[in-house]
């Protein structure tokens, strides 16, 4: 089953406000991780391990660095699903 | 080491029969139980030899916020629900971050989070084991978030002694005010592990109580029918200073901390020694810091845990020091109301003798059926009055290792 680009979106938004607190509406696709959203590497890295097991996608380490981004996150995840 | 006279500020406890200090204090004196049946499907899956245990009143990461509560093992989060109290209880002082320190204990440390990591480990492979895990199980987690918490830049120590850690970590407290490393401190300790691995592990040693049909009276220090202890959870927390800091800050004090011993039997890993001698030394530790005598002493709060055996030695180390006047200081074995915090034990003990003292009063023993002949404490299921005189206490905590620790508390 493939998700839809809004679907990522409100299901990073649901993982980011979980690990973060940072309300869902904070979370669009421009938004930096690092510079708007001020995720540190370890949330980020609790964020990408959980969203690899909500869409059943991997998301290599050496990716994580390039996105930068939820709007990098929602695609890398909706091109690379099963 | 200066001789300042070191004040407690601030009180703050999650506890199996109160979600704060002062209704933990309330409960104790009415005489609550805060053991119960447990209430999980792996009681039942792994056949449980003991399905009972003093769960915390209220549990903490429904008073912390979600992002907070989750990147902290359960340990953690009650350290920090109990600091947060004590630390507005003390008026949240204004205070250098380079003088403020953190004393604090656990017994085991993160245990649930280690085990959770494991289950997913085996079930859905490395990947998913998440970043946080080491930094929540680890046992300095505790002083460490408080240390981030609250901005505490003096220095963030942590001692493991099992059952005694607790009372040694107020005693670290006490020693480094002294020694001038601090003008505040946050001291206390934690315990979060009733899990069906450390029930089985102390089922197998017979140190728990098996009344599985009566959890609520199952705890019974100095009882002759008590078969063991009850696995308790929950923190207490200490807010520390110097009495000039607290003085010049117009603070509330509860009463001093006048003296801590600690010492070692080097006996065996798990029983106490029979003889006392360990932790009668101990006691006299913490009297000769206090510049007191043992005449003076007018309420203990005994570590007492229910087993046969501990309870008895323990009559016996304060015979040593109290000769036979020991059978006429009002004592209390609180934990028959609590169960055993383990690494959060000696603070919560701490502030319920903090309290006595405020109060006057001794907290009742409950479950006591028929007194031991060995064990011939001054308890009582009823509260007992300590008189408006000038008073002296001890807390006596005891660890797996041998380790002993006794904080002396005066009135003021």
């Amino acid at each position: 089953m493939a998700f839809s680009n809004d679907e990522v979106l409100a299901g990073l938004a649901e993982l980011i406000t979980d690990e973060t607190g940072i309300s869902a509406d904070e979370v669009a696709l421009e938004k930096s991780f690092t510079d708007d959203l001020d995720i540190d590497s370890i949330s980020m890295m609790t964020i990408v391990v959980n969203a690899e097991e909500k869409f059943g996608v991997t998301i290599p380490d050496e990716e994580v660095k390039n996105l930068k981004t939820v709007g990098d996150a929602v695609t890398f995840i909706t091109s690379n699903q099963a | 080491m200066s001789n300042s006279r070191i004040v407690v500020t601030g009180i703050g406890a999650s506890s199996p029969i109160g979600g704060t200090a002062p209704e933990s204090w309330d409960a104790l004196l009415a005489g609550a139980s805060g053991t119960r049946t447990l209430e999980y499907d792996w009681v039942e899956q792994y056949n449980l030899p003991v399905t009972f245990a003093a769960q915390a009143a209220v549990r903490p990461d429904t008073v912390l916020e979600r992002p907070v509560a989750k990147r902290l093992d359960p340990s953690s989060q009650f350290a920090l629900v109990a600091a947060l109290e004590a630390w507005a209880d003390a008026g949240s002082p204004d205070v250098d971050p380079e003088r403020l320190g953190v004393d604090f204990a656990t017994g085991i440390g993160g245990l649930w989070t280690l085990l959770d990591a494991w289950d997913t480990l085996r079930e859905k492979g490395p990947r998913r084991v998440l970043p946080m895990t080491v930094p929540m199980l680890m046992p300095n987690a505790a002083a460490g978030n408080l240390s981030l918490h609250f901005g505490a830049r003096a220095y963030a120590r942590t001692v493991a002694s099992a059952c005694a850690s607790s009372t040694e970590s107020i005693v670290n407290a006490i020693e480094h005010l002294r020694d001038g490393l601090a003008d505040v401190v946050i001291a206390g300790g934690t315990e979060s592990v009733i899990h069906p691995v450390t029930l089985a592990s102390f089922s197998s040693m017979q140190a728990l109580s098996r009344r599985n049909d009566s959890p609520e009276t199952a705890s019974r220090p100095g009882a002759i029918d008590r078969d063991g202890f009850v696995m308790g959870e929950g923190a207490g927390v200490l807010i520390l200073e110097t009495e000039e800091h607290a003085k010049a800050r117009g603070a509330k004090i509860y009463a001093a901390v006048v003296g801590g011993g600690v010492t070692a039997d080097s006996y065996h890993i798990t029983a106490n020694d029979p003889e006392g001698t360990g932790a009668a030394r101990a006691v006299r530790a913490a009297l000769d810091m206090a510049g007191a005598s043992p005449e003076d002493v007018t309420h203990v709060n005994a570590h007492l845990t229910s087993t046969p055996v501990g309870d008895p030695n323990e009559y016996t180390a304060l015979h040593s020091v109290f000769g036979d006047r020991v059978r006429e200081i009002p004592v209390s074995g609180t934990k028959a109301s609590t169960g055993h915090l383990l690494g959060g034990t000696g603070a919560l003990e701490a502030i319920f003798t903090v309290l006595a003292l405020r109060d006057r009063v001794a907290p009742p023993t409950i479950n006591m059926t028929e007194p031991d002949p060995a064990v011939p404490f001054r308890l009582s299921v009823e509260p007992q009055d300590l008189g408006s005189g000038d008073q002296l206490a001890i807390s006596n905590s005891f660890g797996f290792g041998g380790h002993n620790a006794v904080a002396a508390f005066a009135s003021v």
